[in-house]
């Protein structure tokens, strides 16, 4: 009757991995567990038989430079992203995204990895990573691999992760000259507490042209979309009012809003994307001089 | 991988405990260490009141797995204040709370508190932008957001040069007494920053068992057939009830008895709250448990989910008297010759949603079985009716129950019905056990009464010099399921629905409705908020329409003395609307500067699409019960052996200020200083009963009970010691520091000896009775008095967007006389931010009566971050009766806020709101369909 039975407190990657694969089932991993907690408590997950705490992996807390990468761990919790220095350096739609999530309280547990492995299409965390081409790196009992964040996820809430999977942590390219990203997000005051829209830009410039650009927006389908049409669109293009309008009309033409009862309407959300997308890639733009 | 011991550090001791499976480290600190000062408000990481700071971060201790906090040091509001010996030296920031009122109900402030703490180890100097930043989770509903946001800087302040906590810059009052009028801190206030204040489930009992209810979770429907037998074969089940096994009558209700206590088979279900079972458990998950377990069958029926739809032909009823629980009218005059003669007549329509109280304490009752009589330990605002609602359904004598009222985490109105007070009787008269019963958030939303939702149709004449001369409204109120006190709320929603203002002509008319909705009932404002939004919306319609001045629209139609008001009452004395306009008009010029007109839209320099506008409102609200009632407060004041006082009476602290306006007058009329007096409120058996803590009374009434208990207690101290030294008792005066008797000083310590010397008790016992009111319809007073407010609102409104951001407040209120000006503030503050909530983002939605907004996350209540900048205006004009002149305060401060934006986002935009709360995105539409 009580939400888990048995606690574990692996301190490696491999023992948690094992842990999940051997441990009496249902066995699942917790990170900063602001919504497994929650679901556990309102019953939209059922009673666990073990939880695998991700807490006290240093591997996963990892947050450094490593190679041509910057590699977040995913045990990460918000703050320290928010509060990096490198983070701030190489990532900036990330620090934004993991600033605007909830308050310092929850900042402080919740971690990127759960945000990304959360599955859905609007996590402000993974909008603003999936901006930046991060590759995350997954563990199993056997093997670990490095996949593109965007394989990650197979529908709402539902995540391309096996159970006895975890979320090792991200590697993001680092920040070169010339380039830089920009988080927004919008909010409906009334009601539930998402975001209606939120999108993320990554340009790098030269002079006044768009050499290459990133967009991810969300919720804009069952998973997190990369707005690939828009980003060819942009690419090579003077920076400009006739090139944000035309990235505006790329985007609404490839990205599929849709009506969400009590949020907001498909089609005002197609509004709110053409203000996000000029906010973000002119915040951006300017951030890349 | 396992851990066998959890070890952590926690306010500097170590303890070493066996992981419990399922554990939160809020169950750990509050259950298993008792540290009950981390409070749970949603137990759903919204509210952050369960904030604690672990290894220096804060985090909510409710969705933090206890094992987690293995090998951590851990930080709660208990551990902050240094304590030597008996001393207590509050943190700076537990003194700045205290002493700039940022303290109210006090359900929040340890998670303030906390979040501040983290805060400040990080930033030792914070701006405003950063607390903001900081808090913006962690809710106050009382909305002491200002003051605590002032607390802090200056803590920060404090912290940084060593110096004193800085006082508030409060003003005292025009005519502030010894006491009264001056600015003066909680009884309640240390205990509550220390964590050391207990609400009711803070409370443990020995062999205390866990109740659980099952709902019908339907909200229209015949029961066919309960099943027990699985619930009862629950291990650690002690019992479990149905209708059948109500001793008593299965029914209450505060003026109609028409709600069950359990409803039965073959009997009807009117909404989603209605129960079916109780169940009493060893433990709360057997509880739970058990309840999965009842099977239910029902005979659905077809739902009424409005008011319109109740009053339609051919619609089932749901009671057996029908659907209209009530037909309310006014009359006066003739609207139709009004309108003949009116150069322009208006008409509209508006609709206001039903909201929730979202008072951050969740309900809880206790009930303890002792000797024959039966406890209920309960934060109230009715304690002498719960008595009488809990011994009809036990079939008791009602001095067999007694309500031991607690601290209550805020009310606002959705405190006064029964919330689990039977039923957790009822499992305790059958086992013989203390029983709980904790509500989580969702059942909270689900079940107790919520603002009536209205459609209000407004018909409005005038001349062309804009004076009024005919007014018609036509109200639905959604009363839900049951009464509750929905005939009250909509005559007062009826009564006040021609706005402050003198018309010669008007009519109105109210159908009070039920519905399969959950019921609406009291809620701050008690109806004058839905009809203030309709009214005020047409009166800047008007003005628009006539090419007059909005504000001196208003003003040239403001009630003055002499006026009469819709239901023939006239203004003899206390009319200070006219102070309130002028006041926020001088203000409104003072910031924007003379010669600008502040309703004229502008966009901000260097972002053009954000648009800014002023808007303006005013209203009134009737103070005390009125209508023909018997309004009447009872209080104790009684002097003791070392000197002090107490005063008593079973009047509600909520966390409006109640107990220091008693304390306050209890101190100026014995000339002692306030923290000589102490206070005890909502104890059926230690107070007199000081009748229902609603209709901005107890100010009034309470007020005067104490006032007058006091001054009869000074008079038999004076008399005593009149003829102990044998001079006529004028000549003993009551001064600060003791009683002067020809050339002698008393302390009171010796005054009470003086008494016990010469037999007497220094005990008085004085009921107040408030000056006869008539009912709706007869001549005469409807009420003791009204209170005035007027408010300038200036709203952002974001036109690429539709967000809209309330930047600032002006608010001015006649409130007679200001007694508790610290406590004034907050009331004024908090009612200006909840009235935020309700124009922008409050909204109870229910789908054919299931209900949407079921948890903390779907049901948005305003935060700091929401919060405007707030203009405070105190008017006093005094009236007669009240207590030195004091009127209601605390439901007027917030009435006028929500035309105030609503008008301010016409004047931004041009478009005109109909509808609460504003919808972000029709307001983007409708700007698009403006520009074309």
């Amino acid at each position: 009757m009580s939400l888990w039975k048995d606690y574990l407190h692996p301190q490696t990657v491999q023992e948690a991995v094992e842990a999940l694969a051997s441990a009496p089932a249902p066995a699942i991993p917790i990170a900063g567990g602001t919504d497994l907690m929650l679901d556990l408590q309102q019953g939209h997950h059922a009673p666990v038989h073990t939880l695998v705490d991700l807490a006290g992996i240093a591997e996963m807390r990892a947050l450094e430079i490593r190679g041509e990468k910057l590699f977040i761990g995913a045990g990460v919790p918000h703050n320290r992203i928010v509060e990096s220095l490198l983070v701030q350096e190489h990532a900036q739609s990330l620090v934004e995204a993991c600033g605007l999530i909830g308050g310092p309280q929850v900042r402080n547990s919740a971690t990127l990895g759960g945000n990304v492995a959360h599955a859905l299409p609007a996590a402000d965390g993974m909008i603003g990573l999936l901006a930046l081409e991060a590759e995350a790196e997954v563990a199993s009992p056997a093997t670990r691999r490095r996949v593109p964040l965007l394989e990650l996820f197979l529908g709402p809430g539902k995540s391309a992760l096996k159970a006895d999977e975890i979320l090792v942590g991200f590697y993001l390219p680092l920040s070169q000259p010339h380039q830089a990203s920009a988080f927004c997000r919008i909010m409906r005051a009334q009601g539930i507490a998402l975001p209606i829209l939120n999108l993320a830009a990554w340009l790098e410039r030269a002079g006044e042209k768009i050499i290459a650009a990133r967009i991810s927006v969300g919720p804009a389908g069952p998973t997190p979309f990369r707005a690939r049409q828009t980003e060819a669109y942009l690419a090579g293009k003077t920076f400009s009012a006739e090139t944000l309008a035309g990235a505006q009309e790329t985007l609404l033409a490839e990205a599929k809003f849709r009506t969400s009862p009590a949020r907001a309407t498909a089609e005002y959300r197609r509004e709110l994307a053409v203000v996000l997308l000029k906010n973000a890639l002119t915040t951006a733009w300017e951030r890349a001089k | 991988m396992k851990k066998t011991q959890l070890s952590l550090t926690v306010n500097g001791q170590n303890y070493q405990l066996d992981p419990l499976p399922g554990e939160t480290l809020a169950d750990l600190l509050r259950k298993r260490l008792h540290l009950t000062g981390t409070k749970i408000g949603c137990n759903e990481a919204e509210c952050g009141a369960c904030t604690v700071i672990m290894d220096g971060e804060p985090v909510l201790s409710c969705s933090t797995p206890a094992e987690r906090a293995d090998g951590k040091t851990i930080t709660t509001i208990e551990g902050l204040a240094k304590k030597e010996a008996e001393k207590v030296e509050l943190h700076p920031l537990q003194e700045a709370f205290v002493k700039h009122g940022a303290v109210q109900c006090g359900f929040c402030i340890p998670g303030q508190i906390m979040t501040s703490y983290a805060l400040l180890q990080k930033k030792p100097r914070p701006t405003s932008a950063d607390i903001r930043h900081a808090l913006k989770d962690t809710l106050c509903r009382c909305a002491g957001y200002p003051m605590i946001e002032n607390a802090i800087l200056a803590a920060a302040e404090s912290l940084q040069t060593g110096a004193p906590v800085a006082e508030p810059q409060i003003p005292p009052s025009a005519t502030a007494g010894q006491t009264i009028g001056t600015v003066k801190i909680r009884p309640d206030a240390v205990e509550k920053v220390t964590g050391s204040a207990i609400f009711t489930d803070d409370l443990q009992f020995e062999k205390m068992l866990f109740a659980a209810v099952k709902r019908a979770g339907v909200p229209h429907a015949f029961v066919t057939q309960i099943k027990l037998e699985k619930a009862r074969a629950v291990p650690g089940v002690v019992a479990v009830l149905s209708a059948a096994d109500v001793p008593g009558e299965n029914i209450h209700g505060l003026v109609i008895l028409d709600w069950p206590v359990l409803v039965g088979v073959g009997e009807r279900v009117r909404y989603v709250g209605d129960t079916i079972a109780i169940v009493a458990a060893e433990t709360q998950e057997a509880a739970k448990a058990a309840v999965e377990l009842i099977e239910v069958e029902f005979d659905l029926q077809p739902v009424i989910s409005s008011a319109v739809q109740a009053r339609a032909e051919g619609q089932p009823q749901i009671h057996a008297k029908g659907n209209l629980l009530k037909h309310i009218k006014v009359r006066k005059g003739d609207p139709e010759i009004g309108f003949a003669e009116a150069d322009v007549v208006l008409e509209d329509t508006f609709h206001t949603p039903a909201t929730d109280h979202l008072f951050m304490e969740p309900e809880c009752s206790i009930a303890v079985p002792e000797g024959d009589r039966m406890l209920v330990y309960v934060g109230s605002q009715i304690p002498y009716q719960d008595r009488t609602q809990v011994a009809r359904a036990l079939g008791w004598e009602e001095n067999r129950v007694r309500i031991v009222g607690q601290l209550m985490g805020g009310g606002f109105g959705g405190k006064e019905d029964i919330a689990g007070q039977i039923h957790a009787a009822l499992l305790a008269q059958v086992t013989g056990r203390p029983v709980k019963l904790l509500f989580d958030r969702h059942e909270s939303l689900i079940v107790h009464p919520k603002r009536h939702a209205t459609q209000i149709k407004v018909k409005l004449g005038a001349k062309k010099d804009g004076t009024l001369v005919a007014a018609k409204t036509e109200l639905y109120g959604d009363t839900g399921a049951y009464a509750s006190l929905g005939e009250k709320v909509l005559t007062r929603a009826t009564t006040h629905s021609a706005g402050p203002y003198k018309i010669p002509h008007v009519h109105a008319d109210c159908y009070a409705m039920y519905t399969n909705n959950p019921p609406a009932g009291a809620f701050r404002g008690f109806g004058v908020l839905q009809s203030a939004f309709a009214f005020e919306t047409m009166m800047d319609k008007l003005a628009e329409t006539l090419g007059l001045d909005r504000i001196e629209l208003r003003r040239k139609n403001a009630l003055r003395v002499g006026d009469e008001t819709s239901t023939g009452q006239i203004m003899r004395e206390s009319a200070g609307l006219v102070e309130c306009i002028d006041k926020v008009e001088a203000e409104l010029k003072r910031l924007v500067g003379e010669g600008i007109d502040p309703f004229v839209a502008y966009s901000v320099p260097g972002a053009e699409h954000l648009v800014r506008a002023w808007g303006f409102a005013s209203a009134f609200k009737n103070t005390g019960l009125g209508g023909g009632a018997d309004d009447t407060s009872g209080a104790e004041v009684e002097l003791y052996a070392d000197g002090s006082f107490q005063v008593r009476s079973a009047a509600a602290e909520l966390g409006q200020g109640l107990v220091t306006v008693m304390r306050m007058v209890v101190a100026e009329e014995l000339s002692v200083p306030a923290e000589q007096v102490a206070v005890l409120v909502m104890d059926t058996d230690l107070t007199p009963n000081g009748g229902p803590t609603t209709a901005s009374r107890q100010t009034y009434v309470t007020g005067n009970a104490s006032r007058l208990a006091a001054k009869t207690l000074r008079e038999a101290l004076s008399a005593t010691l009149a003829e102990k030294y044998d001079l006529s008792s004028e000549k003993i005066r009551f001064a600060a520091d003791g009683v002067h008797v020809n050339g002698h000083t008393l302390t009171m310590k010796e005054v009470y000896g003086e008494m016990k010397t010469a037999g007497k008790d220094p005990r008085v016992l004085y009921e107040y009775h408030a000056p006869t009111t008539t009912p709706l319809g007869q001549p005469g007073d409807m009420h003791v008095a009204f209170s005035f407010a007027s408010q300038a609102a200036e709203v952002e409104v974001n036109t690429q967007t539709g967000e809209v951001k309330v930047l600032r407040v002006i608010s001015a209120n006649d409130v007679g006389r200001a007694i508790n000006p610290l406590g004034l503030r907050g009331q004024i503050e908090g009612g200006v931010v909840m009235g935020v909530g309700h124009a922008l983002l409050e909204n109870f939605i229910t789908e054919n009566g299931y209900v949407v907004t079921d948890r903390m996350s779907r049901y948005r209540i305003p935060s700091i971050a929401h919060t405007p900048e707030i203009t405070c205006i105190v008017v006093e004009d005094p009236t007669k009766d009240g207590p030195y002149g004091a009127k209601g305060v605390g439901e007027i401060v917030l009435i006028p806020t929500p035309p105030a934006i609503t008008n301010a986002i016409y004047n931004a935009v041009g478009v005109r709101f109909d509808r609460l709360p504003v919808d972000q995105e029709k307001l983007l539409w409708a700007m698009r369909e403006n520009r074309k």
